[in-house]
């Protein structure tokens, strides 16, 4: 609560007034309810919760329970079975690298991997669910109980930085849903069902958040662990990650107010925009007198608000039943490892906790610990696509110490490729000719202006 | 336990069915109470079993592409398309309010 601390003291302090440092202890002793002393100097210190669900478009060939391929582009139904399309007669066979994927998913997450999960139906009815319902894992998903960790600003200064956490619930492997495309002119929905199938991976995130900085950036180092494992390419602009958000606020000592959820946030920009305003919205609303609707909510991101969405009018009935075609699935560890089975039916909890990649907090530690960087730096570095092999591509081709180099890259060149909106990738400069250009500075033969302008 | 108004008009939506007449509320309330027999047997400590199938291995499949490209096979059963994407009504239309 302490990053959130100093926006929301702000925001209410330009309504209310009031002692500044007064009001600082009383927030950061209230965050989490409790005795309401901000009470009795008579502010109003409202603490706005919020919960992530997070799906991740498993990277994989083929969908979920189908043999048809995942494929971004493609032409309208080309990537689509009989079973996508629910056509009768047709029955779901699990893919076992979705399993895998999820597995990885938990273990990075410090989940509890559940050696027997179950797969339920979530039934309602919309035009792009061609059964009626979504294979999900509701009752014992394949992970639960995890964590992840974090860092925000404190005060918008890279300098200081916050590690949090926020704690997993679950994660579930589950079917995405075809594409409607709404042709209001025409009273019509198009869909195309190359996406209904493919596999998700629902990671729910308690509602240990306070606001649009911290959830931007769990969704950040979440987007990069899986990048990192490769179990999704969790890119946002491409539908590979979807966040929706739950947004509600209370009085301290209070239970919790009703939450709104916000659906349809593209960006991790937009995400904290969505929930900032939807915090101010509601603590408005209550100031006012009014009262928060259980309601789902839009982003509108050209006007900068949330408005309801027309269709998810009241509470959904989505009559959970266990799904009849899938047995329970089964995975195993070292211990319980069958002896005669075949080993492509075995799925190998330990194997795959043995293989897992360094994940992005580890990568940090080490760039920090091997060439003396400092810890924001490190963030910087594994921000950028990228940028983490040229600096070391640098370093390795330069007489100049690392501490040195990381100035050059990170004010430099990487100010330099944002102006004009380049990748690492596409930078006229190579990391060759760069480290050329250091060496050349460090024997003092240029001066460093000169460098610079190159 | 009297069947309330409320879960009448639940039921109503979800089925899409008007049992509204007196027959069909008794009929309902006669079938719940056939139902609710099954309480009369003690489940404690007993885990329930959604399908005889529990003891069956879960087939895991290779992450191979098997399936798919049959477009114009799948179009023949859309009774309208508009360049081979299926057309639907728009969006949910809210049932209207029902009266008591």
């Amino acid at each position: 609560a302490k990053a959130c601390g100093g926006v929301w003291r702000r925001a209410w302090q330009r309504g209310v007034g009031g002692p500044v440092s007064g009001a600082r202890q009383a927030f950061a002793s209230n965050a989490r309810g409790g005795a309401g002393s901000a009470a009795r100097c008579g502010l109003v210190p409202w603490v706005p919760v919020v919960g992530l669900e997070v799906h991740a478009q498993i990277s994989s060939n083929s969908k979920l329970f189908s043999g048809s391929q995942v494929h971004f582009a493609a032409p309208p139904n080309s990537l689509v079975s009989f079973f996508d399309a629910s056509l009768p007669g047709t029955l779901p066979v699990l893919n076992r690298r979705c399993v895998e994927a999820a597995v990885m998913t938990g273990l990075a997450l410090n989940c509890r991997v559940n050696k027997k999960s179950l797969f339920d139906r979530k039934h309602y009815f919309y035009a792009d669910l061609p059964a009626g319902y979504q294979i999900t894992q509701q009752r014992v998903p394949i992970a639960v109980n995890g964590s992840l960790s974090y860092s925000v600003c404190v005060d918008n200064k890279m300098s200081q930085m916050v590690t949090k956490t926020v704690k997993i619930k679950q994660i579930q492997l589950e079917q995405d849903s075809g594409k409607s495309l709404h042709d209001d002119t025409r009273s019509q929905t198009l869909v195309d069902l190359n996406r209904a199938g493919v596999g998700l991976m629902e990671v729910v995130m308690e509602p240990d958040m306070c606001c649009g900085e911290e959830a931007a950036a769990a969704v950040r180092e979440l987007q990069l662990i899986l990048q990192t494992l490769g179990s999704s390419q969790a890119v946002m602009a491409e539908g590979q990650l979807r966040v929706d958000a739950n947004v509600s606020v209370h009085y301290p000592g209070e239970p919790y107010g009703v939450r709104t959820e916000v659906k349809n946030i593209n960006s991790l920009r937009f995400l904290a925009k969505a929930i900032d305003y939807e915090i101010q919205r509601q603590i408005k609303e209550l100031e006012n007198g009014g009262t928060i609707l259980n309601e789902t909510r839009t982003f509108d991101s050209k006007l900068g608000c949330t408005i309801p969405m027309r269709d998810k009018e009241g509470k959904q009935d989505y009559r959970f039943m266990p799904e009849p075609n899938l047995p329970p699935l089964i995975l195993y560890d070292a211990k319980s490892l069958p002896a005669n089975m075949n080993h492509q039916q075995v799925v190998n909890i330990d194997s795959i906790r043995e293989r897992l990649p360094d994940l992005p907090s580890v990568k940090r530690a080490k760039l920090v610990e091997q060439y003396g960087i400092l810890p924001e730096h490190s963030f910087t570095l594994l921000n950028e696509d990228g940028l983490t092999e040229f600096f070391e591509n640098v370093v390795n081709q330069t007489q100049m110490k690392p501490k040195k180099v990381i100035g050059w890259i990170l004010n430099d060149l990487l100010s330099y490729l944002k102006q004009h909106s380049l990748t690492v990738k596409e930078s006229p400069v190579s990391s060759f000719l760069l480290a050329d250009l250091l060496s050349l500075l460090e024997k003092n033969q240029i001066s460093s202006t000169a460098a610079k302008k190159v | 336990q009297a069947v309330t108004v409320e879960v009448l008009d639940h039921l109503e939506r979800l089925a899409l069915v008007d049992f509204r007449d007196s027959e069909g509320v008794e009929r309902l309330q006669k079938a719940i109470q056939f139902a609710d027999q099954l309480h009369e047997v003690n489940t404690d400590g007993v885990e329930p079993m959604d399908s005889v199938l529990e003891d069956r291995c879960l087939y895991l499949r290779g992450d191979d592409v098997t399936e798919g490209n049959c477009t114009k096979e799948l179009m023949k059963n859309a009774r309208e398309k508009v360049e081979e994407y299926f057309v639907a009504p728009p969006g949910n239309i809210p049932l209207p309010k029902l009266e008591e």
